[in-house]
Order: structure tokens, then sequence, then C-alpha cells
């Protein structure tokens, strides 16, 4: 009995802030580190996807989490429902060490109620020793060429899969008009005839296999393939890309905001920021953090050197806010045409 | 007051299984599917004003075309699966007493890995960099890979090796039970081997064909994992879509609508087949009394 009670006094007592996150998103040590430069506690927690963290941060109104990390339209989303702390610049000195481009994101200028923790972009990842010439454009992924038929693969989630669609017609990746988003369905049609697969998750290592020639691809996993083989190379077409950012947000229920303020700006600090792109092969928005990179990193990953003012040329993702439901049932009509 | 409580203690003796299935299976249940009769909120989760938009969107076209897209899917599995155990359910009765109990180990062996490791395995298998194809290379083979993966086939191919120990062990049961005399019987009155199977055999086991039967179809209908991985997400079954209107689409509403759906078919499903193989009995009851 008094064992339990000490149990659970303990474990109440155990972390100052509990921090959601995907799993292998911050380095294994972050709570050691965080005690020794703090006397903090942290409990890190991971979710596998932004819509599992936000059913509980909406089903709970955010409490039980101090700090979760999410995609973009998801930090918007909490904003829009009043669960998202304000940041505390006066806190987080380490702000500065972001790129001037990573402060006026179209969805949160000046970074008032979100950190950006990665950012990156879509393209095509391909095998140049089996694709003949340079891709360049979405069509090479959604019109393939004879010998291409059969040996691409596109990303299954709803957003991403639109995105390439309406990337090539030449329209917003937000695109909300009925009509386009018609024209995208049946382009996405004709070309799941050419694909091998959907493939969120083993895309580079189809390509690595040579299963696959050409896939649709987020940057630092191409990074994944690029790692096995050197063959493997990432290309932006010219129609432009997406822009996707995780970011941190401290949720507005915390009890301990001056906690979740100072992990801020922890995760700021260049050596640690550093890690997630020496590690996930994300680009970070943080200018200190990338300069310190060895220069061996980019030279190996050519995409990440890509400049921030290019990055942010491409259209961010927005929350679609009711038109989420036209995007899931266009891409039910996709996935169940023949 | 012995006598009451001789009656008493079956329901006794399955108050704790019932109480289980209450709490974690029906309760649970009944919350999800609580939803289908609310909105989605604009952000996701759920805004408690009661409609019926939901199941109306069960029955529009697109999800009916996917429903019944998944039933066929599911039917050929059965079939296959049944044409696949029949066989070797027979031919394990047919052994020696002995053996059997070692046969049947051998048939249910795959159930203790895990489904998703024996489902990867087949990827390994089927990819065209795979097993299969690097053997018919280095056998002499020299045209195209051949694709198997991410086929119709693939997914059928998955369903029936995971759901085939279920008729196998359904059917033995039955095969296993059958009174030899019968079969005897049936041969001194001057029938071959085909029609005693046909005439005899068959239509007294057909309660274990239906029972695996059912089973397959029923596992096979709700499936997701299968069509994701050995179909490469390009064949849309109603387990993948109640899947992604839980995980990605957020619109919980729909998902419960649809899971309402499946739960309903294979209730009816489960109906008949318990229907069948009670007249089966009777009928067989009927027979002895004759």
């Amino acid at each position: 009995m008094l064992l339990a009670a000490s149990l659970a006094a303990g474990a109440a007592s155990a972390a100052d802030l509990v921090i959601s996150n995907w799993d292998g998103y911050m380095a294994p040590d972050i709570a050691d580190a965080f005690k020794a430069a703090t006397g903090l506690e942290i409990e890190v927690v991971n979710h596998a996807t932004n819509e599992e963290i936000m059913g509980k941060l909406m089903a709970s109104g955010g409490k039980g989490y101090d700090v979760v990390f999410v995609s973009s339209p998801f930090a918007e989303i909490l904003n829009g429902q009043g669960l998202a702390e304000p940041i505390d610049k006066a806190a987080v000195p380490n702000l500065a060490n972001l790129y001037p481009e990573a402060t006026t994101l179209a969805y949160d200028p000046g970074n008032s109620f979100s950190v950006p923790y990665t950012w990156g972009t879509t393209g095509l990842c391909y095998r140049s020793d089996l694709v003949q010439g340079t891709p360049d454009s979405w069509l090479n992924l959604l019109q393939p060429t004879d010998a291409l038929k059969g040996k691409t693969t596109m990303l299954a989630t709803d957003r991403w899969l639109m995105a390439a669609g309406e990337l090539a017609k030449g329209y917003s990746v937000n695109e909300k008009d009925p009509a386009k988003l018609e024209e995208v369905k049946n382009l996405l049609i004709e070309a799941k005839k050419t694909l091998l697969a959907y493939d969120d998750t083993t895309f580079y290592s189809k390509l690595v296999s040579g299963e696959a020639s050409l896939v649709h691809a987020w940057d630092g996993w191409c990074n994944y393939g690029i790692g096995e083989n050197k063959d493997i190379k990432f290309v932006v077409p010219k129609e432009g890309s997406d822009l996707w950012i995780d970011t941190i947000v401290v949720m507005k229920s915390s009890e301990h905001k001056d906690a979740a303020m100072k992990f801020i700006n922890f995760i700021l600090d260049a050596k640690n920021h550093a890690w997630a792109a020496q590690n996930i092969l994300y680009k970070v928005p943080n200018k200190a953090a990338m300069d310190s990179l060895d220069k061996a990193l980019a030279e190996q990953y050519p995409n990440m050197a890509m400049a921030p003012a290019d990055l942010v040329k491409y259209e961010l993702l927005r929350d679609l806010g009711s038109a989420q439901k036209d995007y899931s049932r266009i891409v039910s009509e996709i996935k169940a045409a023949n | 007051m012995p006598l009451s409580f001789n009656a008493a203690r079956p329901n006794l003796l399955a108050a704790p299984g019932v109480a289980w299935l209450v709490a974690f299976m029906v309760v649970p249940c009944v919350l999800v599917l609580s939803y289908a009769f609310f909105e989605r909120g604009v952000w996701g989760g759920v805004e408690y004003t009661f409609t019926l938009e939901n199941f109306a969107r069960v029955v529009d076209p697109l999800y009916a075309k996917i429903f019944l897209n998944s039933a066929r899917i599911a039917l050929t599995a059965t079939v296959v699966a049944i044409l696949i155990a029949y066989p070797a359910a027979y031919a394990i009765s047919r052994a020696p007493r002995m053996t059997q109990p070692i046969l049947l180990f051998f048939a249910v062996l795959p159930f203790w890995s895990n489904y998703l490791i024996r489902t990867y395995a087949w990827i390994v298998l089927l990819n065209r960099e795979g097993l299969i194809n690097n053997l018919l290379r280095s056998l002499g083979y020299t045209g195209e890979p051949l694709s198997m993966l991410y086929t119709e086939a693939a997914v059928i191919t998955g369903l029936v090796y995971n759901y085939l120990p279920f008729v196998i062990l359904a059917i033995y049961s039955t095969l296993s039970r059958l009174n030899p005399e019968l079969m005897e019987a049936s041969r001194d009155l001057g029938a071959g081997p085909v029609r005693t199977f046909l005439r005899v055999t068959l239509p007294l086991t057909m309660p274990g064909v239906a029972a695996g039967g059912v089973f397959v179809f029923v596992l096979s209908i709700g499936n997701f994992v299968t069509p994701a991985l050995l179909g490469g997400g390009r064949f849309q079954m109603v387990g993948n879509l109640v899947y992604d209107q839980f995980l990605t689409a957020n619109d919980w509403p729909f998902g419960a609508a649809l899971g309402a759906a499946l739960i309903a078919t294979m209730i009816v499903l489960l109906l008949v087949q318990a229907r069948a193989t009670a007249h089966a009995s009777g009928e067989r009851r009927g027979e002895a009394a004759q």
C-alpha cells in the first residue's frame, strides 16, 4: 500500500514535461541532455501520425501533453481551436537561429504559436542508371514512358497523392475548385494504371532493390535510398512542389509552459537541432545548425543543400477545412478505380 | 435447491466470458457505431448533431462499388480456400490415426508466427526482384521479371494463405466425425467412390465447409492489411476505407457507418450459416430416425 502510494507519487512528479513526437524524430538521449542542461525531467511519448495525436488532443482538449510535434496544417488547426499557447519570444532566444524565411511562413507569420522543426519538399526520387535522361516533370511520373510502366510508385497519403496531379496541371496544392479537382482525379486515375504501387514507407527500398525505377518521394526519405545506392537521385520537377513543415506547438492547457519554452529553446540550439539533419537527413530551418553541418553531408545528399529561399518558393500545404471531405472522396475514387 | 443450482450452473460458468465480451467488445463497438448517427466536426472529431447522412453515403455508388468489390475478392478467396482445404482435410482424415495430429499440427503451424511477418514473407517471395524471380533467372529465364506482387491475385493469395488453416480444421472436424459405416453402406449398395463422395460424404460435411467458408469470407471482407501490403494500395477494400476514414480523413462518423454496414453483413452471414448447420444436423437426425 505504502509502496503503491510512493510509486504513484513518483510517477506524478517524475516528468515536468510530456512531449509527443514521431518515433525516432529526436535524439534518443534528449531527456538526459535536457535534464543536464536545465534540471527538468521530460517524458517522451510517440505518435505514429498527425491524425493520431490530433484525435487525442481533440478528445482531451490538449490535457496530458505539454509539447507536441505536428505538421503545419495541424498546428493551424490547433491554433484555430484555441488549443495552442502563444510562443513566449523572450523565453526562446534561440529563435534567432532560424532562417529569416522560417519566420514568415504563411500559416504562422512571426512564429506566434508554432516553431518549425524540420522542412522539406516532395519530388521524384529515381535510379539514374535505370531511367533514361533526367526526369524533370510530374508527367514523367504520371504519364511514364513504356520502359517505366509498372516501375513507378506514388505516395498514398491523400494530400501528397493529390498534389502530384495538381502540380502537373499547374494548380495549387490546396486547390478547392471542384472542376479542377475533377481533372486532377482523371489524371491520377490514368496514372494509377501505370503504377507498381502506392507506397508511403518503403519506396526507397524498392529503388534500392531495382523493383521500382522512379518514385514519388519526400526529399528526406529519398536520402535513405541515396545512402544505400549512389545512383539514386532526387529532383524537384519544373512545375514546382509543395513545402511541408513539421512544427513544435505548446499546448494552452499545459501547466508547465515555462518549461515548455525552455524545451523549445533547447531544441533550437544549433547543436541539438543539427541532430535532426545529421540523423534523419531532413533539412532543418535553423541557420546556425545547418551552417554547423559537415560539408560532406550536402555532397552525399545534394537536396540537403537546397537554399531556404528556394524551398519557400514552393506552396505550403494548408488546412483544407471542409474541402478535406472532397479530397478523401476523390482519393477513394482513385483507389477504387480499375 | 440442488436442482436449481444445477440449472443455474451453466449460467454461472458463462458469466466471466459474457462479462468480458460485454465490457470489451459490445460496449466499445456500440460506442463507436453510435458515432455513425452524428456529424463530422469541421476539424475532425464528432459533432453531436443527429444525422442519417452517413448511412446515405454508405449506399452511394462509389462506396457501394467498393463494398461489392471487396465481397467479390472475399468470395474468390473463400472458394479457392475451400477447394484447397477440402482435399487436404480429406487426406488428413484418411491418414492413420497416429499421424493425424501431426498433420493437423503442420496445417496450423503458420498461425504461430505473426500475421504481418507472414504477409511480408509473400512480398519477399513475389516481388520483381524477389525469390521466385531470382530462382527463375538462375534456371535460365531471361525475359522480363514476372509482376506477381501488387495484383488482385496477390491479395487473394495472401487471404487464402492466412485463413486456410481455419477451413482445413472446420472441414476436418466434420469429416472425422463422419460414420464410416455410411460410406460402406453406400458402396455395398453399388455406388462407386465418386458417387459415394458426391451423394454421401460431401452433403454430410457441408456444415464444415460452410463454417470454414463463412470464416474466410468474414475475415477477408474486413481485412485491410493484406490489400495494403500485397495489393500495394491499388485495391481499395472496405477495411481500407474504414481505416482511412478513422485515420486519414478524420471522418469518424462515416467510418462508423461503414463499420456498421460491415458488421451487419457479417452477422447476416453468420446467422445464415448457423441456420444451415442447424438445418443439416436436424435433417441428419431425421434420416437416422427413419
